[in-house]
């Protein structure tokens, strides 16, 4: 039971002092789950968060399941994985309340608008570095082109398509048109 | 089925689809405010800026953010609930399997499709955000169905200059200042907004 209240503890704090999950998370993790608990060693959290990056769902989540699955089985996956949501569900929704109870006001609107600049500007940031991680040769660009004409051009629904990907990146693999290693 | 349970099922089946981490729910979650209309792409535009702006991974935040919008704080914690959920299945039978799954082959060449395929995704979701960002009309469908009466002149038409201009006043501070954190470039947007009475 004192595990478990550890795990969800633990993971709270990471939550809540992290901006923005995914590998802004690591140097927090580094200090509570390395260093403080000795929950893993870095190798084992470098392990974590290359399968979660491949495994459906948040990378940063992913990471708190396997900490605690390894530490206490289901319950204490369960544990970690609500506390690395918790503060996430607090904040949001006061603030969210907020937002929605303020929005009419004319203020308000000018603000949110100029934010959609900064979100431009935001995505245009992060697709820019997906796509370096990400794209490498024809064969992951032939996926990538796809993938975009589908997503603007048809109403097949994105999980169908994250299917047809799966499958495309076996059959390419195999073919060679698609490194993997 | 009632709001919440589509909610539910909704969020359960970004969970189980949206690899990659929290960028990858942004398809998923434009595809529910076309289908659902549980909220614009003026919200989404929101949330992306809120979630980006308080602590936690974006995905959950966002999770949070359209369960309120839609059913309230118990649909915020409902829809961050069937977010984790498959994942948290999956890795716990994962976690057992831990050598054998990141040496597996075949998880190498499903990924290797995956990646690429997922910037499309989130490409073709952002195309909506930019849009509505920098044009009056808001969205891409509606710019494409004037193609009989020309595509670009329907676009010059609408043309937000002053969102243009505040663009560029951000990228400048990007270019200029290192290490800029994302909220700087969020409250200065909210400002700008103001001045410029977006």
């Amino acid at each position: 039971m004192k595990l478990l209240l550890q795990l969800y503890t633990a993971w709270f704090k990471m939550g809540l002092f992290t901006f923005g999950g995914g590998y802004a998370m690591l140097p927090m993790i580094q200090r509570e789950v390395i260093e403080k608990y000795g929950w893993a060693t870095e190798e084992e959290i470098m392990d974590y968060y290359a399968i979660g990056q491949c495994t459906p769902g948040i990378i940063a989540v992913n990471t708190a399941t396997f900490v605690g699955y390894y530490q206490k089985g289901i319950p204490g996956a369960i544990a970690a994985t609500l506390g690395v949501v918790s503060p996430s569900v607090l904040i949001i929704t006061m603030i969210a309340g907020l937002i929605t109870n303020f929005s009419e006001l004319t203020l308000v609107q000018h603000g949110l608008n100029g934010v959609k600049g900064a979100v431009c500007l935001l995505m245009f940031n992060a697709l820019r570095s997906l796509w370096k991680k990400s794209i490498h040769n024809i064969g992951a660009l032939c996926i990538f082109g796809i993938s975009l004409g589908m997503s603007v051009f048809t109403d097949i629904s994105t999980a169908v398509m994250v299917l047809l990907a799966g499958v495309l990146g076996v059959v390419m693999s195999k073919a060679g048109g698609l490194r993997y290693e | 089925m009632s709001n919440f349970w589509l909610l539910l099922t909704e969020f359960f089946k970004t969970g189980l689809f949206a690899v990659g981490g929290g960028l990858a729910t942004i398809p998923f979650l434009r595809e529910m405010s076309a289908e659902y209309g549980w909220f614009t792409v003026e919200t989404l535009s929101t949330m992306i800026a809120v979630s980006e702006s308080t602590p936690g991974p974006i995905g959950v935040n966002m999770a949070t953010y359209v369960g309120y919008m839609t059913a309230g704080p118990a649909g915020g914690i409902g829809a961050t609930l069937s977010l984790v959920a498959p994942s948290v299945i999956i890795i716990c039978i994962i976690a057992n399997y831990l050598q054998k799954f990141k040496e597996a082959k075949a998880v190498k060449m499903i990924f290797a499709g995956l990646k690429p395929a997922v910037v499309g995704f989130v490409m073709a979701a952002c195309l909506d955000i930019f849009i509505s960002a920098l044009l009056y009309k808001n969205s891409f469908d509606r710019i494409w169905q004037q193609k009989d009466t020309g595509v670009l002149g329907y676009a010059a038409e609408s043309v937000n200059w002053k969102a243009i201009l505040l663009l560029a006043v951000l990228f400048g501070m990007q270019k200029g200042i290192k290490k800029l954190h994302p909220i700087v470039l969020i409250l200065v947007s909210a400002a700008g907004g103001i001045l410029l009475g977006l």
